[in-house]
């Protein structure tokens, strides 16, 4: 047993083993850094050469970082953001991507493809105009820029990540249910979304980082600390702490594991949701 | 089965329709997007069925718009063109939120912000038209950040896209041996993708810091004397650079993606002749994924150009502008100094570079990407 497997590995294949755990620990290399230097203290993390593991370990940290800013606040605008958005994004694309994959109606494949090319328009062509229609509304220094937009279709990316799921469904579902008489939203809400819950799945969850991460708008948009969201603490905390780096790193970390955990358990989704697409918006 | 409620006018129609109601054979179509370049291959598919009288259906395109509708007379006409109002309404009607927000959001904002860049808004002064004026004190050197902007940012595309799609190439073909533990292997180096681009950024400015950083420390065990990474001229943009090789698994997943439709027996076909693994890598492999190198490396011009969030946070475009990235620029035009009008104008030129270079490389596609199933000369 043991021999026979032995035979089958090649030295190439020992190599490919070697070359990606090497690359594997050099990827993870700053994850690593960051938590072991958000558990030291000041005098453990200036040493020279550096300690691999801290020793004692600085729990501490974390408390002074989250109560030196309002992270708690950070957190709840976050929070915020995140859970409104992501419905409107899983609610208007869903909707949308039935309209785009199984409905006919003149003109859909060119709104369609207008749609796709919007994505790749570089931000900047919109971003001058689009934030003075929001001062003009007034809504700058509130969330709604940053929650609205995800109700208008929530971006070409998931209309067109579930479209693509959507027409792998048979055909013959809805047309049943068309000639039992349901209406196109009855299919839509009985026959399809039930089908495609994983597709849901990879939206909730690109949607969630997304919003978690984003960092450019709510720069522009948000210019009240007590409004800030927890990329733009972070921001602001590393301005003003730039040489507290234990504290800076614990910082980070709790900026960053929520979004490791989520990507952890969902990752055969994002995988799925990546080679589907190709992107990522 | 749940579904029982018809109203009269559905029930008469599917009475219509439910004879020699046969599906036609469209499911094969639905992959089709992008292969054969024609719409109407993709539309071939509504919420309701193609009727034909005769039992073989032939493929939907070949069946001309309105044959059915002649076959079935003139009552079943009106009812079938009412069914196919409907439709239309409300397909028009469910997709109308992703309409709108292309209108406001997209198509809008991009004519403001083509009007805009010919006028001098500044947020508090009355709007006027100064026709091309923002773009000449553009590229005749008035604003010396311009050009200085446009040169970090096309050398940090020019060291980044291929070291990206190079490195990431690599590790996809790595993967995509057969190897035990590849879902972890992708995980993790999918892995910094996720992380949120403030902690990207706090994290490396600290393996960065020239004194007490890791990068320093190891490279001091191969001999090599502190570098200044982010603090210098020379270094800043090839430490940016590092960072988005790091944060770039998109690429990665995308080439794995296509490696795995490589059909296993062509990759057998080089061993039968004898050939080796560069052999494969030359000729079978890189022709196969040319449509994925294709499009990451548009997507991979398109994200380069408009880098912000690394020196906004890292480096403050500093030091002596050397990271003064094109966004950075534009943000600065618009926010800082809240030239409105001048940052338009900035977007626009932008976006005619990223579309010149989408051009450039679409025109060049057919001499090295391959297509399955593409016809010669077609």
């Amino acid at each position: 047993m043991k021999s026979r497997f032995m035979e089958k590995i090649s030295i190439a294949q020992v190599l490919t083993y070697i070359l990606l755990t090497v690359g594997g620990i050099i990827f993870l290399t700053p994850f690593y850094w960051m938590f072991r230097s958000s558990l030291m203290d000041q005098g453990q993390i200036f040493e020279m050469p550096p300690i691999w593991l801290p020793n004692p370990i600085r729990i501490d940290n974390f408390k002074e970082a989250l109560t030196i800013m309002p992270f708690n606040r950070f957190f709840f605008n976050t929070a915020v953001i995140v859970v409104f958005a992501t419905a409107g994004v899983v609610l208007t694309s869903s909707i949308t991507a039935f309209s785009f994959a199984r409905m006919r109606w003149p003109g859909r494949d060119k709104v369609f493809i207008c749609l796709l090319s919007g994505m790749m328009l570089p931000q900047y062509a919109t971003l001058i105009p689009t934030f003075l229609g929001w001062k003009f509304l007034g809504a700058v220094g509130t969330n709604l820029p940053l929650i609205i937009p995800s109700w208008f279709g929530g971006g070409a990316f998931y209309i067109f990540l579930l479209r693509q799921f959507y027409m792998a469904i048979p055909k013959e579902l809805d047309e049943a249910a068309y000639v039992d008489g349901a209406g196109y939203f009855r299919i839509f809400v009985q026959i399809i979304l039930p089908l495609t819950k994983p597709a849901i799945v990879v939206v909730i969850l690109f949607s969630f980082l997304h919003y978690w991460n984003d960092f450019l708008a709510p720069v522009i948009y948000l210019n009240d600390v007590s409004k800030y969201t927890l990329t733009l603490g972070l921001a602001l905390f590393s301005g003003m702490y730039n040489a507290q780096w234990n504290l800076m790193m614990a910082a980070s970390a709790v900026v960053a594991i929520p979004a490791i955990i989520v990507f952890l358990f969902g990752q055969k989704y994002f995988v799925e949701g990546i080679s589907i697409t190709g992107l990522k918006g | 089965m749940t579904i029982k409620n018809k109203t009269n006018k559905e029930q008469i129609s599917s009475q219509v329709e439910k004879p020699g109601c046969i599906f036609p054979d469209v499911l094969s179509n639905f992959t089709k997007f992008g292969k054969k370049g024609k719409l109407n291959n993709i539309c071939s598919y509504g919420g309701h069925m193609k009727q034909e009288t005769n039992n073989r259906v032939p493929m939907f395109e070949d069946i001309p718009e309105n044959a059915s509708n002649i076959r079935l007379g003139h009552l079943a006409n009106t009812k079938k063109k009412n069914a196919y109002r409907q439709e239309a309404i409300l397909g028009v009607l469910f997709a109308m939120p992703a309409i709108l927000g292309f209108i406001i959001f997209t198509l809008g904002p991009m004519l403001a912000s083509l009007i805009l860049s010919f006028t001098d808004y500044a947020v508090f002064n009355k709007l006027k038209f100064v026709g091309f004026e923002n773009y000449i004190n553009l590229f005749n050197g008035d604003n010396p950040f311009f050009y200085k902007s446009i040169l970090v940012t096309f050398y940090y595309v020019a060291l980044s896209v291929p070291l990206g799609l190079t490195f990431h190439f690599f590790l996809a073909v790595l993967m995509n041996r057969k190897i035990k533990f590849r879902g972890i292997y992708r995980a993790v180096f999918y892995l910094p993708t996720i992380l949120p681009i403030a902690a990207t950024c706090t994290v490396w400015m600290w393996l960065f810091n020239p004194d007490f950083g890791l990068l320093n420390y190891l490279l001091g065990f191969l001999g090599i004397p502190k570098l200044m990474w982010i603090g210098s001229e020379a270094g800043v943009v090839p430490s940016i650079v590092l960072t988005a090789v790091w944060i770039a698994g998109n690429t990665m997943v995308t080439f794995l993606a296509g490696l795995q439709d490589i059909p296993r027996q062509m990759l057998e076909a080089v061993d039968v002749d004898g050939g080796n693994a560069f052999h494969k890598l030359r000729h079978i492999t890189i022709p196969m994924v040319s449509s994925t190198i294709f499009f990451n490396f548009i997507m991979g011009i398109i994200n380069g150009f408009q880098v912000i969030v690394q020196p906004m946070m890292m480096t403050a475009g500093g030091p002596n502008n050397s990271s003064l990235f094109y966004g950075m620029f534009l943000y600065k035009e618009a926010f800082e100094f809240s030239r409105m009008g001048s940052a338009c104008a900035i977007a626009w030129v932008l976006f005619i570079i990223i579309m010149i270079f989408t051009g450039l490389t679409f025109k060049s596609s057919p001499m090295w990407v391959y297509y399955e199933g593409e016809v010669k000369g077609k």
